[in-house]
């Protein structure tokens, strides 16, 4: 391997076809990382969530409900009960979350300390500011793709849905989650009664899992609206553009 | 140079493979022998169950008890997803009121013992007002009445070897829990419910009440229960019908 070293003329020579290439990468290894293993286990539990709904589409509030009480809200789906889904679903459910709990860890304790968090995500005193705010709500509404430079940082709308995912959304989903197990509960009861019951935990465990539904969903317009195919590889290889091999 | 690099990758890569699997091998028997792997833990899913199990009876281990609730939080329906077992000998059993039926209690036990449901009643009880979670989504609170499990397991004397006790019903749903389930205060061979003797459909006489489980762990229509020291020779080995069906054989969830 040749050591690069900035007086290197190969490597000014590259500098000026791919500049991007020697500068720090879009995203971390670690923020791609996890990010593709939770798009993995954040499907295969959306998937399997639903076969573990449909046994049952009813919410309710408080401790307890069975057909045959007042439900909170019927949902409009079939009850599914004899396809089988549901076993594999609940293995595969909490399989998914496993992986998601590690993942998320990992992430987590990695952007505190590398304070990815601070610098990347939490909104600058710049983004704060009215114009700012009004610049980005704007861009949003006329579906303006945003420049490459742009592109090189979040935005505060990104900033602030990203932490409310990480820091609100994904401890609720597992917290709700800890609410419905009996064994859980047996030693940390709190985790059912701050939710007012079983049955309300399961309902707000349902609701929190659409909001993240609805985010992916913006999540990949948004990404299909800043150019698709550069943003994947972005999060793939750390460049948007193609990387020449230094060697 | 770069094929040196790919070389050292190569290798690395393989010691690190081997290192994780046989990493998981050690761990796995570590974890059996502190009776944290559960019975079900083979192929892609099983990794799920081994966690969850494991870091459950960890977490349980030291203080756990489910929430019972007053009398005035009993709910009024309690729905039942399988009725009673349309098979002969229940069926004749119920008719005379279960006076002929017996408890079995064999295995690893000092002293094997047929109990009638009379034998049962005279012993001490516990009536306990708990939720019953159904792995659908529904619940509700009874009461139910019944003796503790582990009062019968130390009349019959288990063995020190005991690991797991074995439950033997009417209908094809069999199963099992693991001692310090058995054992637990809360877990109950129950035979009445909301004051009454448990209804045919609920799983009269017997049914087992597990409450730190999901309602299918809670067996019913028991004839007979076995201690043993493995599960590997019984069923397909994962511990109960459930994994047969495609359910974990843990419900603690």
């Amino acid at each position: 391997m040749r050591k690069i070293s900035p007086e290197s003329d190969s490597v000014t020579g590259l500098a000026s076809q791919v500049p991007e290439a020697l500068y720090a990468p879009r995203h971390s290894v670690l923020v791609r990382v996890t990010h593709w293993i939770h798009t993995v286990s954040f499907i295969a539990l959306v998937v399997s969530g639903i076969a573990i709904l449909l046994a049952y589409p009813r919410l309710h509030w408080g401790e307890t409900g069975t057909l045959g009480t007042p439900s909170l809200f019927d949902l409009p789906l079939p009850f599914v009960l004899d396809l089988g889904i549901r076993g594999p679903g609940r293995y595969l459910h909490f399989l998914a979350a496993w992986v998601s709990l590690f993942t998320g860890l990992v992430y987590a304790i990695s952007g505190l300390c590398t304070q990815h968090f601070r610098k990347d995500l939490l909104p600058r005193e710049s983004d704060l500011r009215s114009q700012s705010i009004l610049k980005v709500a704007l861009d949003h509404l006329r579906l303006k793709r945003p420049t490459e430079e742009e592109a090189q940082t979040y935005n505060l709308f990104q900033r602030l849905s990203y932490l409310t995912v990480i820091f609100f959304l994904y401890p609720f989903m597992f917290i709700t989650g800890f609410a419905m197990s009996p064994a859980i509960t047996s030693v940390f009861p709190i985790f059912v009664n701050i939710f007012g019951g079983f049955q309300s935990a399961r309902t707000l465990h349902f609701f929190a899992a659409n909001f993240l539904v609805l985010f992916l969903f913006i999540h990949v317009a948004m990404v299909i609206l800043a150019g698709f195919t550069k943003r994947c590889r972005a999060m793939i290889t750390g460049y948007s553009t193609a990387r020449k091999k230094l060697s | 140079m770069s094929d040196n690099i790919s070389r050292r990758n190569f290798i690395v890569t393989g010691l690190a493979t081997v290192a994780g699997i046989s990493g998981l091998g050690i761990a796995a028997k570590i974890a059996d022998r502190y009776g944290l792997l559960a019975p079900d833990h083979e192929g892609i899913f099983g990794v799920g169950e081994a966690l969850t199990y494991g870091a459950q009876r960890i977490l349980m281990s030291h203080h756990s008890l489910v929430r019972e609730f007053s009398r005035s939080e009993i709910s009024k329906v309690s729905p039942v997803n399988h009725g009673r077992p349309h098979y002969d000998p229940y069926e004749r059993l119920l008719s005379g009121n279960f006076a002929d039926w017996r408890l079995y209690v064999d295995g690893l036990v000092a002293r094997p013992t047929a109990f009638a449901l009379a034998d049962l009643k005279r012993m001490p009880s516990r009536t306990q007002i708990t939720e019953l979670n159904c792995e659908e989504g529904w619940s509700y609170i009874a009461a139910w009445t019944g003796v503790q499990l582990s009062f019968i397991l130390h009349l019959v004397g288990t063995s020190p070897k005991a690991k797991w006790v074995v439950f033997y019903p009417f209908n094809d749903f069999w199963g099992s829990i693991d001692m310090p389930e058995a054992l637990h205060p809360q877990t109950l061979l129950a035979y009445g419910m909301n004051g009454e003797d448990l209804t045919p459909d609920h799983g009269a006489p017997v049914r087992l009440r597990v409450p730190r489980q999901v309602g299918y762990k809670n067996l019913k229509y028991i004839a007979r229960i076995s201690v043993t020291e493995s599960l590997k020779n019984i069923g397909d080995g994962n511990g109960s019908a459930a994994p047969e069906i495609g359910y974990s054989w843990y419900g603690g969830i």
